[in-house]
C-alpha cells in the first residue's frame, strides 16, 4: 500500500504524523550529532570557532562537545596526525560506541597536508579508521566544517535500517574495533591498516 | 656590551690552556661566537655567568647542527729534476681525504640583569659515530633542560651531567636521529596524487612495473 | 587557608615534596592526564604522580604534535618556509612571520620601508589582543566557567580576523610579511576599520574585567596557586607575560627596540607575586598598553611603499652566515637561527619556541598544589603545541 506525498500532507492538516521507522531514526540521529571534544592543531580552533556565537554549531545540534568518547558519536579528527598520536586517535576511535562517524577535517588529517614529508606525520587519518566526511582546506572555515557536518547529516539521513547498505552498527560481522598500531624502531607497526586503506592503482596510459 | 673578542681575550687570560677559538660570522648582523673545548667548557659556562661584567644569566636558545663528513681534496705539487739536464718539471698530485664531520651545539646566551648580548658559543663533539658526547650546561642554566634533550633526541648528542637525558619529541622505542643530514625516512609513499621531483623518485619504486611490450624496442629505437 | 603545623605530614602548597610510602599513606597513584584531555590545551599529555590529590612529581610528555618543521625547513628555500611559520603558533601568525622575517633580514642585511614597519607594529598589536584575550577565556575555561568567557573572547577575536582576512586572504595562516616589508598594502578603508575596532576595545575590556577581575571565584583559584620565583624564571629561561609576573622587567620591545618601537611610549606592567593571577592580571594590562600602541601607530602610519624596492624575492640566496632574529610574540620570546650556506635553502633552521622553553619549569610550579589547580597552572602558561613540538 503506497500512500502518496499529498495523502501525507492532508493527514498532517489534521494534525497526524505520517513516517517511515527509518526516517524517524535516521532525523533523530542526524540531528543530534555529539562530537568528541578532540582538536589536534590549528584546525581545532577553527573548530572551536565553529562552535562559538558567530558560527554557532549548536543549531545543527551538535551543542555539547562531550569529553569522553564513550558518550560521543563523532570525531573531527582536526590537525596534523602523527605518528606518536596515531595510536591515540584509533583508542578512542575504539572507545566510542556504533553509531560512530569520523570526519577528517584539514589537509593534514585527510593526507598528511603540508607536513607531508615527515618522519613522524601519518599520510592521513584514513589509513587505521574509516572516514565519512573529508572537508578540505588548511584550516577549513568554519563555514566548510558546517557544511561538512551538513554532508554527514545528509548521509546519516539516507542510511537503510536494512538490507545491505544499513549502517555498520547494524551489520552484523562488521568490526567496530580496529587494532591499535605499535611503536616501532622506525615506523608504526603496521603503517597502514591494510583491510581498511589500499593506495589506489595507478595506471599507466595505453600507448600508440 | 663587550665584543667576541674582548670576552675571548678575558677568557684567555682567566683560563689558560683551555682551547678556545672565536669563529666569524660573515652575516651583515656580525654576530661572532666563540668555540669552547668540551673538557672546560663548564667552568666558563659558570665564569661567563656569574663573572659581573657579563652576567649572562639567560640562556635563549640551544641548537644543534650536523656537520657530516665532508671530502676535501687537496692539491700538491712536487718539483723534479729533470734527469737529462732540461728544466724540472713539476708534478701536480691531488690527495683526497675525509674530513670528519662533528654535531656542534650552539648556545645563545644574554644577560637580562645588564640588558644585553647575544653572546654565542659553540661547543663541537668529536665525530659524529661514537664520540658524541658533550658536557650538559643544564646545571648552569635550567633552561638548557629540554633544549638539550631535544638535541639529544633529534641528532644524537649525548649530555653528560643532564638530570634526566631522554628522549622528548619522538616516542621513546624509536632509533635513529632524524635531524642528521644523512638520516632516511621511513618510506611511506605508495599514494602521492601530484609528485613532484624527489618525491617522485621517491613514488617511482612503487609504482607497477612498465609491462614489456612486443613493439618496446622497436619503439624506443625510433628517432 | 588553615596554615599547616610545620612537622606536618601534608604538604603547604608551594613546597618540594617527598614521597612517603606507609600503610598508612598507601601507595601514589600515577595518573597519565592527557594527550586527549580537554584541558590540555592541545595534545599535551602530563605524567602526574599523586598522593591522594596533591601532586607529587609531574612529568610533561610531548610530541604528538612533532611534525618536523625544522627538517622542512632545511629542504625549503627561505620564502617557501614563510607560511610553515604561521602553523607554529597557530593563534599568533602574524608574529611568528615577523620573527621568520627579521631573522631572515638580519642575516641578508635587508632594509624594511617605515610603512611596512608600522603595519608590522600595528599586526603584531593586534595579534597581542587576540591572544591574551583568548587566553584569559581558555584559563576561565580550565576553572571551570565553561565556555561564557570564551564566547565574549571569541566575539572579540572574530572581528580581529575579519581585518585579518581581508588585509591577506586568510582568516589564521596569513603568510603576510615578507623579507624587506609585507605583501600587500591595505587600503585607507582597512586602516579606519582597524581604528574603529581599536577604540571599541577598551569598552570590551571593561565589560571583561567587569565579568573576570574582581570575581571571587578567580581570586580564590588563582592567586597564591603556581608561583614562580624571579631567579628561577631568569634561569629557567622564561619569557613573556610569565616572566614580567614574577617581577622580572625584560620585554624584547624595550631591550632589544627592534622595528619602530621605540617610538611608542608604552608601560610594561610587572607582578609581585609570580602566581597565576598575577600572569592573568599582566595580560589585561598589556592589552590595555597595546591599544594606546595601536592607536598612536594608526594615526601615524606613513604613506610609502610596503615593500623595499631592492628586496629580491625570486632566486634569494643570501651570503654564508649565521643570524640570530627575535621578537616579544605574545607567549614570549620567538626566535629564529638561521644557518646559511650560499644556498637557497637554509643549512639549518631553527625556531625557539617560547612555549617549549616555558615548560621547563612545570613540575616545579605544580608540586604540592592539587590536580586541578595543577590544570590552572598549565592554562596561564599559555602554550599552543604547535610551537612546543614544531
Amino acid at each position: 500500500m503506497e500512500i502518496t506525498q499529498e495523502q501525507r500532507d492532508e493527514l498532517r492538516r489534521q494534525g497526524i504524523l505520517l513516517t517511515k521507522l527509518e526516517d524517524l531514526y535516521n532525523w533523530g540521529r542526524s540531528n543530534s550529532i555529539w562530537p568528541l571534544q578532540f582538536g589536534l592543531a590549528c584546525c581545532a580552533i577553527e573548530m572551536i570557532a565553529a562552535s562559538m556565537a558567530r558560527f554557532d554549531i549548536a543549531r545543527f545540534g551538535s551543542e555539547v562537545f562531550r569529553p569522553s568518547p564513550r558518550q560521543a558519536d563523532l570525531i573531527i579528527v582536526s590537525g596534523t596526525v602523527t605518528k606518536k598520536m596515531a595510536p591515540q586517535v584509533v583508542r578512542l576511535w575504539n572507545q566510542m560506541p556504533e553509531p560512530k562517524y569520523c570526519i577528517a577535517m584539514g589537509a593534514c588529517a585527510i593526507s598528511g597536508g603540508p607536513f607531508k614529508q615527515g618522519y613522524n606525520v601519518l599520510k592521513g587519518i584514513d589509513r587505521y579508521i574509516p572516514v565519512d566526511v573529508y572537508i578540505p582546506g588548511c584550516p577549513p572555515r568554519p563555514e566548510a566544517l558546517l557544511h561538512g557536518l551538513m554532508q554527514l547529516q545528509e548521509k546519516i539521513r539516507g542510511q537503510k535500517l536494512t538490507g545491505p547498505d544499513a549502517p555498520a552498527h547494524l551489520q552484523a560481522g562488521r568490526p567496530c574495533e580496529y587494532p591499535v598500531p605499535e611503536f616501532g624502531g622506525e615506523d608504526l607497526e603496521p603503517p597502514k591498516n591494510p583491510g581498511l586503506w589500499q593506495p589506489p592503482a595507478v595506471t599507466r596510459p595505453q600507448k600508440g | 656590551m663587550e665584543t667576541a673578542e674582548q670576552i675571548y681575550d678575558r677568557l684567555r687570560a682567566r683560563f689558560p690552556g683551555a682551547a678556545i677559538a672565536v669563529v666569524p660570522n660573515p652575516a651583515p648582523a656580525a654576530q661572532h661566537s666563540l668555540a669552547l673545548e668540551p673538557a672546560r667548557a663548564r667552568e666558563i659556562a659558570l665564569w661567563l655567568r656569574d663573572d659581573p661584567e657579563l652576567k649572562l644569566d639567560y640562556c635563549s636558545n640551544v641548537t644543534g647542527v650536523d656537520w657530516p663528513d665532508r671530502e676535501v681534496v687537496e692539491t700538491t705539487s712536487a718539483t723534479v729534476p729533470d734527469p737529462a739536464g732540461g728544466p724540472a718539471r713539476t708534478i701536480e698530485q691531488k690527495t683526497k681525504r675525509i674530513q670528519p664531520g662533528c654535531l656542534e651545539v650552539v648556545y645563545h646566551l644574554y644577560s637580562m640583569a645588564l640588558r644585553c648580548g647575544p653572546v654565542i658559543v659553540r661547543l663541537r663533539t668529536a665525530n659524529r659515530t661514537d664520540r658524541v658526547t658533550l658536557p650538559s650546561l643544564t646545571p648552569v642554566w635550567r633552561s638548557c633542560e629540554f633544549q638539550e634533550r631535544e638535541i639529544y633526541d633529534l641528532f644524537g648528542v649525548v649530555f653528560e651531567g643532564h638530570p634526566d637525558l631522554r628522549r622528548i619529541l619522538m616516542w621513546d622505542e624509536f632509533k635513529g636521529h632524524p635531524m642528521r643530514k644523512d638520516y632516511t625516512e621511513p618510506d611511506d609513499y605508495e599514494w602521492e596524487p601530484t609528485p613532484h621531483d624527489k618525491v617522485l623518485a621517491k613514488a617511482k619504486k612503487h609504482y607497477p612495473p612498465e609491462p614489456a611490450a612486443p613493439g618496446g624496442a622497436a619503439e624506443a629505437a625510433k628517432p | 587557608m588553615i596554615p599547616a603545623p610545620a612537622d606536618s605530614l601534608f604538604p603547604t602548597p608551594g613546597t618540594r615534596v617527598r614521597p612517603v610510602h606507609d600503610e598508612f599513606h598507601g601507595d601514589l597513584l600515577e595518573v597519565s592526564m592527557g594527550p586527549h584531555h580537554p584541558s590540555t590545551h592541545g595534545v599535551f599529555r602530563m605524567m602526574v604522580t599523586l598522593d591522594g590529590e596533591t601532586v607529587v612529581r609531574l612529568k610533561p610528555v610531548f610530541g604528538y604534535l612533532h611534525r618536523n618543521h625544522e627538517k622542512l625547513g632545511e629542504g625549503t628555500t627561505y620564502l617557501g618556509s614563510m607560511p610553515y611559520t604561521d602553523r607554529l603558533d597557530y593563534l599568533c601568525s602574524m608574529t611568528n612571520n615577523w620573527a621568520y622575517a627579521l631573522a631572515v633580514e638580519k642575516l641578508a642585511g635587508q632594509a624594511v620601508p617605515e610603512r611596512a614597519e608600522y603595519l608590522r607594529v600595528i599586526l603584531a598589536e593586534l595579534t597581542r589582543l587576540l591572544n591574551h584575550t583568548c587566553l584569559a577565556g581558555f584559563l576561565l575555561q580550565d576553572c571551570g566557567a565553561s565556555g561564557t568567557p570564551l564566547m565574549y573572547a571569541f566575539r572579540e577575536r572574530e572581528k580581529i580576523l575579519d581585518l585579518f582576512e581581508s588585509l591577506s586572504g586568510s582568516r589564521m595562516m596569513c603568510n603576510y610579511q615578507r623579507f624587506g616589508g609585507c605583501r600587500v598594502d591595505p587600503p585607507p578603508v582597512w586602516l579606519e576599520a582597524a581604528g574603529r575596532l581599536v577604540d571599541g576595545y577598551n569598552a570590551f575590556l571593561d565589560e571583561y574585567e567587569a565579568l573576570l577581575t574582581g570575581n571571587e571565584i578567580l581570586m580564590a583559584r588563582t592567586q597564591g596557586v603556581g608561583r614562580l620565583s624571579a631567579d628561577l624564571a631568569v634561569s629557567a629561561g622564561i619569557t613573556g607575560p610569565m616572566l614580567r609576573a614574577a617581577g622580572v622587567a625584560y620585554d624584547l620591545r624595550k631591550v632589544d627596540a627592534y622595528g619602530i618601537y621605540p617610538r611608542f611610549d608604552f608601560r610594561v606592567p610587572l607582578g609581585d607575586h609570580g602566581d597565576t593571577y598575577d600572569r592573568y592580571m599582566i595580560r589585561v594590562l598589556e592589552m590595555r598598553e597595546s591599544i594606546q600602541i595601536l592607536q598612536k601607530a594608526l594615526r601615524e602610519i606613513p604613506a610609502g611603499p610596503v615593500m623595499d624596492p631592492k628586496a629580491k624575492l625570486r632566486g634569494f640566496r643570501p651570503k654564508p652566515g649565521e643570524a640570530y632574529g627575535r621578537i616579544e610574540g605574545p607567549k614570549g620570546e620567538i626566535g629564529f637561527y638561521l644557518i646559511s650556506d650560499g644556498g637557497p635553502n637554509p643549512y639549518r633552521y631553527r625556531v625557539r619556541a617560547p612555549s617549549f622553553v616555558n615548560l621547563t619549569i612545570l613540575e616545579d610550579l605544580c608540586l604540592g598544589h592539587t590536580v586541578a589547580d595543577a590544570v590552572i597552572i598549565l592554562g596561564s602558561i599559555d602554550i599552543v603545541l604547535g610551537e612546543v613540538d614544531r
